[in-house]
């Protein structure tokens, strides 16, 4: 194998979602396999093509996804657990996956009732009860044990140190975070599946909503959603003649802090999951952080944007703040972000619809939110206590 | 000290010992008997060297405030009454780093920077609970 290279083995031929909102009146099992059944049409293919599973965070089990497609012969079965960081690492899984030969067309997806069943902001209120499948994790159980018998429950909480210290070494301060709440706001008024969309917000509006978390903001942090997405992911050979054009895997990669369980024993805090993954994306793809046309990036917090577009070397450490200013980061500006909105304003669903974003983008299907003659895109997951996922899809 | 409804840790078989110096009001912390390497999280093996002899070695738990967040919302019943409270990053005097406390500071009084020491306290009969004060 030793040369081997992903790039360009597989291809996402098929897109799906269900609609973003705060009560589905679906289960979480429905959900998925609503956005599952509709990726797969959109792919042209029927359930029974799909002989791979992977369901991301552990919200669902492939058995039950699996089962529910009626597939007869399921070649591989994987689960991803990097929180937030899933939905793109199952893509690597995928690409590998079809480009040997082990499957054929393989379904990656993620959702959940994130509003009406599990909202992460109430995570404290369900350590005692089970943590649902988050206490599943090791990482969880030593949060359990050393954090939240200080008051720390929530994600908010655990990026929230990393962002004050990048103020205290950088400068970084609550408007340029605001810029990048403004931007995806801006963008989710384009998109008509949007949460957001018809509810604007400026600059002041982010700096006087309330404070949850020194130094986050209530717009500072994403959106609660229930919804699923969906991708299927073929061989690049199997890719050709489908219903859309391939959109192809240049480039994808996982990576993990050191230690990976605990942000504050990082001796460098920024040295982020996705700062081991971009390197290796990006020679995988052959191309660098300019050619990159659109980038939807993994925004469960404001400043965990921020911090991604420096790991991916889009700026400097340190410069994230004033890079994601001016507009530099919206529709029309050098480096166009989360045209669908993201997880701050459309919708979160674990970031799987920013890998449908990156697709539509690439179709030329994106709408009011296209950008222009877009070729390469790039999409990043953030999860857990830092780990990263990073794709480089290219039309 | 009957009616605490904060969560409490779970003590392992990795972290007995930690606790059981809390207990006795010591800051025991993980140290490789082959390579010196602190550690915390308490862990089976050095994740510098792998080895599996390992002392727990009383550190003086002083250091200062590495970074902070202060939690305007309790995100749990047993801190509605604390919000706002904060919650800090010690890095200690040994390179460690604990979240943990400031029991003699408001929010609003803390900084990165600031000079902290260990106190223990006692929180139910099984539990202590290290935290800091300004030093």
């Amino acid at each position: 194998m030793e040369g081997f290279s992903l790039r360009d083995k597989a291809a996402i031929v098929g897109i799906g979602e269900t609609e973003y909102s705060k009560n589905s009146g679906m289960s979480q099992l429905a959900l998925l396999l609503q956005a599952a059944t509709r990726a797969i049409e959109d792919a042209g293919l029927s359930a029974k093509d799909i002989d791979g599973v992977i369901p991301a965070m552990g919200v669902s089990s492939f058995e039950d996804i699996a089962v529910n497609l009626g597939t007869d012969d399921l070649k591989y079965a994987a689960s991803i657990l990097m929180g937030g960081a899933s939905a793109v690492a199952s893509l690597q899984s995928a690409a590998m996956a079809v480009a040997t030969g082990i499957a054929t067309n393989v379904l990656c997806l993620a959702g959940w009732n994130g509003y009406s069943a599990m909202r992460a902001s109430a995570l404290g209120n369900r350590v005692d009860t089970a943590s649902l499948a988050l206490s599943m994790t090791s990482m969880m159980t030593k949060l359990m044990e050393f954090e939240m018998p200080y008051g720390v429950f929530v994600p908010a909480q655990w990026y929230a140190t990393m962002a004050m210290r990048h103020m205290h070494e950088y400068g970084t301060t609550s408007r340029q975070l605001g810029a990048v709440a403004v931007a995806c706001r801006k963008h989710a008024q384009l998109n008509e599946r949007a949460m957001m969309r018809g509810r604007p917000m400026t600059i002041e509006d982010h700096q006087n909503s309330m404070m949850i978390v020194t130094p986050f903001r209530l717009f500072d942090c994403c959106l609660e959603s229930d919804g699923a997405a969906a991708v299927v992911v073929s061989s690049a050979e199997r890719a050709a003649g489908r219903n859309h054009c391939p959109v192809y895997i240049m480039g994808v990669a996982e990576g993990h802090p050191v230690p990976v369980d605990h942000i504050a024993a990082r001796a460098d805090m920024f040295q982020i999951g996705l700062s081991y993954a971009a390197p290796r994306a990006f020679a995988m793809a052959g191309v660098t952080p300019r050619d990159i046309d659109v980038a939807e990036i993994y925004d469960c917090f404001t400043w965990t944007a921020i911090c991604q577009l420096e790991a991916l070397g889009f700026c400097k450490r340190g410069e994230g703040g004033p890079f994601v200013e001016g507009g530099r980061i919206e529709l029309g500006g050098e480096l166009p972000i989360n045209t669908h909105g993201g997880l701050l304003s459309q919708a979160h669903v674990l970031g799987m619809n920013h890998i449908v974003e990156a697709v539509r983008q690439l179709r030329g299907d994106a709408l009011a939110a296209q950008v222009k003659d877009a070729e390469i895109a790039l999409v990043t997951g953030w999860g857990d206590m830092g780990d990263g996922s990073v794709a480089i899809l290219r039309r | 000290m009957a009616d605490y409804n904060k969560p409490l840790p779970k003590i392992t078989w990795e972290t007995r010992e930690f606790w059981e110096g809390c207990k006795r009001h010591e800051l025991l912390i993980q140290r490789c008997k082959d390579c010196g390497t602190y550690r915390h999280y308490p862990r089976p093996i050095c994740p510098n060297c792998s080895s599996w002899n390992v002392e727990w070695a009383k550190i003086s738990g002083k250091g200062k405030v590495y970074t902070y967040i202060v939690a305007h919302r309790p995100f749990h019943p047993g801190f509605v009454d604390d919000a706002p409270y904060a919650v800090v990053v010690v890095e200690l005097e040994d390179g460690v780093r604990l979240v943990s406390n400031i029991i003699d500071r408001k929010p609003e009084d803390i900084y990165i920077g600031m000079p902290v020491e260990v106190v223990f306290d006692d929180v139910t009969e099984g539990i202590t609970l290290p935290r800091f004060r300004s030093a």
